[in-house]
């Protein structure tokens, strides 16, 4: 056992009285106050008792009692009652009054600081009838007050204080003459009194004159954010620049289509990943690639920039015509049918495309065909014979996802045609072992068939070249850089471009009549042939790399068809294409603890998020608050109702709608008159650094981050409003009302602001707080104008709408609801720990909605097709044998046993399905 | 708040009569008014004694040293945890989240009350973290749902959702 203790610090004092009284043996060592002794501990703590076991104890009262419980002294009730007295009431007060005395020398202060907590102490002597504080001998409680009262009340110029509380004084004199508190407190304050104690001191944070309130227990550890250091002049700058108010300037110009690049504006071209038609999409999609370069436009757009956002479908290749066939329809008709279905769920989650398209139509025939022939022209393209997977029950070459089998690298079961969803690696389909024809089973043969390549390696060159200008020039997210490099870094091999299926832009070339574009070469011209159908001038955007600067949005799967591949095309057909300048690639979202499951019914789906009754504008704040961005997140239904309820209704709602309602309620509705106090400056100033840091993550499309700038302003509103107390000042003087009136004027303003802020995230609540405030329609430009400046865009005098409330809270039997509606059937077992690639252009990357999770679980099998075969052939083995036994009459017991077994065998068989997420084409063999 | 908690702990403790509390002073410290004349005051005073009308010593530690231990992080508790500014969340969260590295219970090898009240006292933190933070605290998170789930503890606090797989790469802090 070892004590570590230092000198001159008033905690080691107790501790060393109590070692000495006890008589318990155990090491001293003397060490600094700066050394660390505790690991876990963030600030260096003393005295420290290390005890035999190892463990730290580095509470001087814990230590106290425990060595005292050692020495054979029990600890009572109401001696531990005075030890947390101790150290709830007691220490922050002296600590307090230890720092007037000792560095301030204000020993009058620090008597009064006392004074309450000697009073108590005198009161609790009254009571009793003993000698010491709980007993005619000395105790835990004895030492460990007089410890901690000893360097002040020794103090020669504190106790004449100590005047009418003689009961006090006589405890403090009888514990005093104990032998071990005088060599105690020699050996730490070395008979130097408070002198001694002034390095220690020195380290401690200041204590606080009044202890801070907690604070509300919402968003106790929100931000990270330093808050800014700014020195008095730059506060008095921003306020002043802020009483200035709006400047004149015209009303935003409303959009006029076709929107084309400007000379001397900043035109910004964003795509979004085109999404795959046949597929619903899931909040994953949602928050991936639409709605992350929704926020980007619309703030793009308030900056002022010439800015134009498409996206479409994605309709060709073998997942429609799958599709097709299950439904009974022709392709197009499933196009048809499915890109309505994606128009309205976006236009329900208020993405506002410029324009939104689709892939199957003659302009993207036109323009692919034509790269298709400049590519071949200069040499990019080779021809080479492939051995293909046929099925000759279907009657078809069996391209990427109609056939499965057991990955070639991982051995992963279940890997496609084209990729393996387990490690990722693509895959050529004649690899895979054990494939099966996904339609019918069967297995399929090796053909050989003459397809078309994209000589890659031809063009690394160029695209090293024109890579190392993008990455280092535009705001590429680290993802995408990292997914580039290691694309490199591999090596790139040419890639097929033409597949043998009908559904899909027609290769032009004679030789290849019966061939389609494979789709990841077709998918991505998706971009220019959506912008083509725009405008019949999209070559304005699409080559004009000079005067355009181009977004791509996706996800992360997605990024080597965006950086590595199409690149490639383009500059090989060596057309001054417009290429990529800022790659922004999100990471995935998990739903709950599990992953989004069409086929399970797991996860929330776009077109069901308008049924669950919660708006559009606070599914959209969620999934931005939540936006994968730098890492994975979850969704999850608690977590929704806990931030709709703490960050929108609470911080956002209640700071704007009060300060609506104070104009409203207080003064007419008119902005009330300004009087700037320091206070008002600095808070003023606090928020233009928030406006700056807002503009400053979005300019690098930190989407998520800045939305925190957002809910710190209104933050800072309502603690402005707590300590102001406008409600209260306004029934008071006229100085009073004064301060109501210029509190409320500037919290009106920041409201104001907010609805500015809000415009990219939630445009619909954006729209109400303007028309609640009745906000000059320039106040947003104005404010986003070059690096942002707060300004204050009501003036006295402006007459506000109707306030009324902007939020709702969230009930937990509402989510809870929710929660199980959208849970699907959860299997008992423990759910695997899947993730969902999101906002997929699907066609050009994996579909996981629909496919197979991982099989984690090997005694389950989890959706495995060959155990279910393997379970299948023994019921119905099994069943032949019951039958039998049964026909032969044979003996009850022999036969319940085989009946066990196949009803074993049937509950496992069962098991399998029921986890098999896709309807198995193996089911029907089973009959 | 901290009378919800006593009464929470009496559930726990399987008391079967509910005492009656009152609160005294600006931070409205729990008092209990006994049958033996002096009233007892504090949190930490209060729960150990209910501890021992229950009859459940074995929650105070089980030897001098976890005894020790146990008073250790109850009067941290009570100093460190309760009322304590934002920024000093992050500090506690850390401290925690690294003495609990090696650690099921915050002292020794079984459930005290130490793990009881600090449940009680971190509550309204944990439950307003982020998943991200809950991952950065991970050992803190762990204990957390563990103690939750600990027969009789949670009662009058609403559970906090643990997501059961990591979600953030561990590299990244």
């Amino acid at each position: 056992m070892k004590l570590f203790v230092s000198e001159g610090n008033p905690h080691c004092v107790k501790v060393l009285v109590v070692l000495e009284l006890t008589g318990v043996k155990c090491d001293v060592q003397l060490v600094n106050h700066e050394d660390k002794v505790v690991p876990f501990l963030n600030r260096p703590v003393l005295p420290v008792l290390l005890l035999p076991s190892g463990q730290h104890l580095f509470s001087p009262n814990a230590i106290c009692q425990y060595l005292f419980e050692v020495g054979g002294k029990e600890a009572s009730n109401s001696s531990s009652q005075f030890l947390e007295w101790e150290a709830t009431e007691l220490q922050p007060v002296l600590i307090q009054a230890l720092h007037m005395v000792a560095l301030q020398g204000k020993t009058h202060d620090a008597g009064l600081v006392l004074k309450g907590s000697l009073s108590w102490l005198e009161q609790c002597l009254s009571k009793r009838r003993t000698q010491f504080l709980t007993a005619e001998t000395v105790t835990v409680a004895d030492i460990v007050l007089w410890a901690a009262f000893y360097p002040i009340l020794a103090d020669p110029g504190f106790s004449a204080d100590l005047g009418e509380l003689q009961l006090v004084r006589d405890w403090f004199e009888r514990v005093g003459l104990i032998p071990a508190c005088v060599r105690a407190s020699q050996k730490v304050l070395q008979g130097k009194g408070l002198e001694s104690l002034k390095n220690f001191l020195k380290k401690q944070p200041t204590p606080h004159t009044q202890r801070k309130d907690s604070q509300p227990s919402t968003n106790a550890i929100e931000t990270e954010d330093l808050d800014p250091a700014m020195t008095e002049e730059e506060i008095e700058a921003t306020a002043q620049a802020w009483c200035k108010g709006l400047p004149d300037c015209p009303d935003a110009p409303q959009r006029q289509h076709p929107i084309l690049p400007q000379e001397g504006k900043r035109n910004v071209l964003v795509t979004s990943a085109l999404p795959y038609v046949n597929n619903v999409p899931h909040l994953g999609n949602i928050i991936g690639c639409v709605l992350s370069a929704d926020v980007f436009a619309r703030y793009g757009r308030l900056r002022g920039w010439n800015l134009l956002y498409v996206c479409g479908t994605d309709e060709y290749g073998t997942a429609t015509e799958n599709k097709a066939r299950e439904e009974g329809l022709t392709p197009r008709e499933i196009c048809d049918k499915y890109h309505t279905v994606h128009s309205a769920i976006y236009k329900w989650f208020q993405i506002d495309f410029d324009y939104f398209g689709r892939t199957t139509t003659d302009r993207q025939t036109e323009i692919s065909q034509n790269i298709f022939w400049r590519l071949h022209e200069r040499g990019f393209l080779l021809e080479d014979t492939v051995e293909q997977l046929r099925c000759e029950r279907c009657q078809r070459f069996l391209a990427d996802r109609f056939v499965e089998g057991v990955c070639p690298h991982c051995r992963y079961p279940e890997a496609r045609g084209d990729q393996c969803d387990k490690c990722g690696r693509l895959i050529n389909a004649v690899e895979l072992k054990e494939p099966q024809c996904k339609v019918c089973g069967q297995t399929p043969v090796i053909r050989t068939s003459k397809h078309l390549f994209l000589d890659l390696p031809k063009l690394e060159g160029d695209l090293e070249q024109w890579l190392e200008r993008s990455l280092s020039s535009g705001d590429w997210t680290p993802n995408a850089k990292h997914i580039t490099h290691s694309w490199i870094r591999d090596g790139l091999k040419p890639r097929c471009i033409t597949r043998d299926l009908q559904w899909g832009t027609p290769v032009p070339h004679p030789d290849y009549r019966e061939k389609v574009f494979y789709v990841w070469f077709d998918a991505p011209i998706g971009y220019l042939s959506i912008t083509a159908n725009y405008t019949s001038q999209w070559e304005k955007w699409w080559k004009n790399p000079q005067q355009v600067e181009l977004y791509n949005f996706m996800a992360k799967d997605n990024v080597p068809f965006h950086s590595v591949v199409f690149p490639c095309s383009l500059l090989g057909a060596q057309d001054n294409y417009t290429l990529v300048n800022h790659l922004i690639a999100t990471e995935y979202l998990n739903y709950e603890d599990t992953k989004f499951s069409k086929s399970r019914g797991v996860g929330v789906f776009g077109d069901m998020a308008k049924d669950t009754g919660i708006v559009s504008d606070v599914w959209r704040f969620y999934l931005l608050y939540m936006r994968p961005e730098g890492q994975d997140s979850a969704f999850c239904w608690a977590d929704m109702a806990l931030k709709n309820n703490s960050e929108l209704l609470n911080n956002l709602g209640n700071f704007i709608n009060r300060a609506g309602m104070f104009v409203s309620k207080f003064f007419e509705g008119c902005v009330p008159e300004i009087v700037l106090r320091e206070e008002d400056k600095c808070l003023i100033a606090q928020v233009c650094w928030e406006l700056k840091q807002y503009i400053q993550l979005l300019d690098k499309v930190r989407i998520r981050d800045a939305l925190k700038c957002i809910l710190n302003i209104s933050r800072h509103g309502n603690q402005y409003i707590q300590v102001n107390e406008p409600w209260k000042k306004i029934k008071g003087g006229d100085n009073d009302r004064q301060r109501a009136g210029t509190v409320t004027a500037v919290s009106v303003n920041m409201a104001c602001l907010l609805s500015v802020l809000l415009e990219p995230y939630m445009p619909t609540v954006s729209v109400t707080i303007r028309a609640q405030l009745q906000a000059p329609a320039c106040c947003g430009s104005a404010m986003l104008a070059a690096d942002g400046c707060f300004l204050r865009s009501l003036s006295t005098g402006h007459r506000i709408g109707t306030v009324s409330p902007l939020f709702q809270k969230l009930g937990s039997e509402q989510i809870e609801a929710l929660r199980k509606r959208f849970g699907g059937q959860q299997p008992e077992e423990a759910t695997h720990a899947g993730e969902v690639p999101i906002g997929t252009a699907s066609s050009t990357a994996p579909k996981a909605t629909a496919t197979a999770e991982p099989a984690t679980n090997a005694s389950v099998s989890a959706a495995d097709p060959q155990r279910a075969t393997q379970l299948a052939a023994a019921v119905s083995e099994q069943g032949d044998k019951v039958r039998a036994l049964k026909a032969q009459k044979a003996d009850k017991s022999v036969i319940t046993v085989e009946v066990n077994k196949l009803l074993e065998l049937k509950k496992e068989l069962a098991l399998t399905e029921g986890k098999n997420p896709e309807p198995s084409p193996q089911k029907g063999k089973k009959k | 708040m901290a009378l919800k908690e006593l009464s929470s702990l009496e559930k726990c403790l399987g008391l079967k009569k509910p005492n009656k509390y009152s609160t005294q002073g600006e931070k409205k410290v729990p008092v209990l008014q006994n049958n033996q004349g002096s009233a007892l005051v504090g949190l930490v005073t209060i729960a150990s004694h209910l501890v021992c009308e229950a009859q459940r010593t074995e929650l105070l530690g089980d030897s001098a040293e976890q005894r020790a231990v146990v008073q250790q992080w109850l009067e941290y508790r009570v100093t460190r945890l309760d009322g304590c500014s934002k920024d000093e969340v992050k500090v506690i969260l850390k401290e925690l989240n690294q003495y609990l590295e090696d650690k099921v219970y915050m002292a020794g090898n079984c459930f005290t009350l130490a793990d009881a009240l600090m449940y009680y006292g971190i509550h309204h933190i944990v439950m307003e973290l982020a998943v991200e933070e809950k991952e950065r605290y991970l050992n803190v998170t762990r204990w957390f749902d563990h103690i939750q789930h600990y027969p009789g503890v949670r009662h009058h606090l609403p559970p906090v959702v643990v997501l059961r797989n990591r979600v953030y790469p561990s590299s990244q802090h």
